[in-house]
């Protein structure tokens, strides 16, 4: 069983999915912050790849990722330094950026590569799912790979009907209606749109993300959804106190809640 | 050949909308009701009128005698440059705020390189009493100082963006980023044939008045309305692509796209995208790009501030690809050369931009009775400093 699906089966709620950039802050951070994270007690990774205009991010990720390229960071060297990781990380592990790098590196590559080191899943915010339908679905069928969509409070109802037909393993909640970023609480509204997707019943579960920060905002999403998506409230923690397992440790446990 | 866009916004293999799904309401929106819109009666009625009465076209094809004579050939002139703010751009504008009205948009953004398209969308926001926000790269908003004070003085917010190298492709993600965090109320205003499906459909369409009049003015003027060579500026491609797009299925007239080489083409700073570049997907689109191996962006590079961009619109990669119209190049100083040689022979002071596209007269074949239209996308009085610069140069 892929291994996202194995986690919804065994873990009912509060679920802590966390993102960052590969090759922040340094080229030889990665394999490092993802193990640390997996001991640490998160229970999912989104491994973000790089790209140089990230036009759904705000201004933490668009900086992780500058910095990312900076330091030399491209998908040929995401792939090799991952190349050992599942002899010491369990938990699922999803690739997520924009389309051009990948397409660029081949999307049989792409996928093939995926599978060889292990990654459950896939996320490109600038797939469009039509597209997906038609040209992509089969290739990542064939590496076993998990499509994630997202959606947005815009979002209307036939629409997140297909893409909870579509999407695989979970379907990735945009909490409002933004770019990457972080807040302090939600608003009425996004607590109105939780509900209203709650009631939809759908047969795919869902993660919060974008927005959510800290322990109140993480456990809020979770009276909502499975669980909760942290990206740009750990790489700012990443850029204040470092990649050392001391300081995630830490950052992980201000945020769990079980 | 078929030149037009398909229903999925697609000009053979390039287009499309490759949005994230919070851009996907506006797009679809947009995309849903934008032929309508243009197809109906009022909307044309209203769209013209504000051309004819505000804008003051047509725009003249003036007989340019001495660069000519120069040349040794027909040289007609469009003057975009004469149009109401001083370029092509706001044929577009007047367009799309009429758009966005019908699909009862508040809140105008707009992305810019050259101040242009800022100053042609914050004007018919101030006419239209719409709220403007406009975005521009550090770097340009400096070089193309003047047109910022325009767009204040006309109401805009201009927003200075920081990211990347400061220009016209970092302006568009900053434009891109406000759509996405302001769903509901904002129509964005894109300046070229670039960006998701509909836009270079949409765009290309509200720049086609150029070539609806060329055709005519040709037909009075020559009694032939096709010339034999239409050369045009590229940066996004809009001034193009309404140059070429009542010409598109008539291939005696041969179409000519110059893109700028900056320092030239094997110098590292440039910003010709067909000379450099591969199809990848940027801003919503499936185009021609310049990147790295591993599809990052690359930094373009233009004295310009118009063409200063790794992309093109995808109808141009698609008349590219099939070879329906010719990409070439002109360098910083070669067009600088060019801009000169206009104002000294005709009294015409041209936007840098379209200085690129006289430049190809020194380049091109001619014979003399060829006739040979070039779009003069815009004045040069945003370019003064440069100019300027190249007279101390060169002890002008
Ligand atoms: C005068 C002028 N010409 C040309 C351009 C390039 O745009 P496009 O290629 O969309 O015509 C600009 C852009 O700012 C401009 O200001």
């Amino acid at each position: 069983m892929n291994r996202i699906d194995q986690l919804f089966k065994d873990k009912p709620g509060n679920i802590l999915s966390l993102y960052f950039t590969a090759g922040h802050p340094a080229l030889n951070s990665t394999t490092g912050i993802i193990k640390t994270l997996a001991r640490a007690g998160a229970d999912m990774v989104e491994i973000g790849i790089p790209f140089s205009d990230p036009m759904a991010d705000g201004p933490v990720i668009q900086q992780s990722s500058d910095k990312a390229l900076k330091n030399g960071m491209s998908l040929s060297i995401l792939f090799r330094q991952l190349r050992d990781i599942r002899n010491e990380v369990t938990i699922p592990l999803l690739m997520m950026g924009y389309l051009n790098p990948v397409m660029q590196f081949g999307l049989d590559n792409f996928c093939r590569n995926c599978m060889e080191t292990g990654i459950d899943g896939v996320i490109l915010p600038d797939l469009p799912l039509d597209l997906y339908l038609e040209e992509y679905r089969e290739t990542m069928k064939k590496y076993e790979l998990h499509p994630v969509f997202l959606m947005s409070p815009q979002t209307d109802n036939d629409r997140i009907r297909l893409i909870d037909q579509t999407s695989g393993g979970f379907i990735y909640m945009v909490s409002s209606s933004s770019t990457t970023g972080t807040r302090d609480s939600f608003s009425p509204e996004q607590i109105g749109y939780f509900e209203r997707i709650n009631g939809m019943n759908l047969k795919t579960p869902r993660l919060i993300g974008f927005g959510i920060s800290s322990r109140e905002t993480f456990s809020m999403a979770c009276k909502y959804a499975r669980g909760a998506i942290i990206g740009s409230a750990f790489i700012k923690m990443l850029d204040s106190k470092g990649d050392d397992e001391a300081s995630i440790r830490s950052f992980i446990q201000s945020i769990r809640i079980g | 050949m078929d030149f037009e866009v398909n229903p999925k916004g697609f000009y053979g293999e390039f287009g499309g909308a490759f949005i994230p799904e919070m851009l996907y309401p506006n797009v679809m929106e947009l995309q849903r009701n934008y032929l309508n819109i243009l197809h109906d009666a009022y909307f044309q009625q209203e769209y013209r009128k504000l051309l004819k009465d505000y804008v003051g076209r047509p725009s003249p094809l003036y007989f340019a005698p001495r660069l000519s004579g120069f040349y040794q050939t027909r040289i007609f002139l469009k003057r975009e440059d004469l149009n109401h703010t001083g370029a092509h751009k706001i044929n577009n504008t007047i367009g799309q705020i009429l758009v966005a009205k019908r699909l009862g948009k508040t809140r105008i953004i707009a992305e810019t390189g050259a101040g242009q398209h800022g100053v042609a969308t914050a004007t018919v926001c101030a006419l239209m009493g719409l709220k403007c926000i406009v975005y521009m790269g550090k770097i340009d908003a400096e070089r193309q100082a003047p047109n910022v004070l325009r767009m204040k003085m006309l109401g805009a917010e201009v927003v200075p963006v920081y990211s990347g190298n400061m220009t016209l492709k970092d302006a568009t993600n900053e434009a891109i980023r406000d759509w996405i965090n302001h769903p509901a109320d904002t129509h964005y205003i894109i300046g070229s044939v670039v960006g998701p499906h509909p836009y270079p459909d949409l765009v290309t369409r509200l720049q086609a008045i150029i070539s609806e009049e060329m055709k005519r003015q040709l037909r009075e003027q020559t009694g032939n309305e096709n010339p034999g060579f239409i050369i045009a500026c590229v940066g996004g491609g809009s001034n193009a692509a309404g140059a070429f797009y009542h010409y598109l299925d008539n291939p005696e007239v041969r179409l000519i796209a110059v893109e700028a080489a900056g320092k030239g083409i094997d110098s590292g700073e440039s910003a010709a995208t067909m000379a450099l570049g591969h199809p990848g997907i940027l801003h919503g689109s499936r185009t021609m790009l310049m990147q790295t191996e591993d599809g990052q962006i690359t930094e373009p590079y233009s004295l310009s501030a118009g063409l200063d961009y790794p992309g093109i619109g995808p109808i141009h990669s698609h008349l590219f690809k099939t070879g329906r119209a010719v990409y070439e190049n002109a360098t910083d100083e070669e067009s600088l050369e060019a801009a000169f040689r206009l104002t000294r022979l005709e009294g015409i002071i041209p936007a840098l931009e379209s200085a690129h596209a006289l430049a190809f007269l020194d380049k091109g074949r001619f014979k003399p009775d060829d006739v040979v239209v070039i779009i003069l996308s815009g004045r040069g009085d945003k370019d003064m400093d440069t100019y300027i610069r190249y007279m101390e140069k060169h002890d002008m």
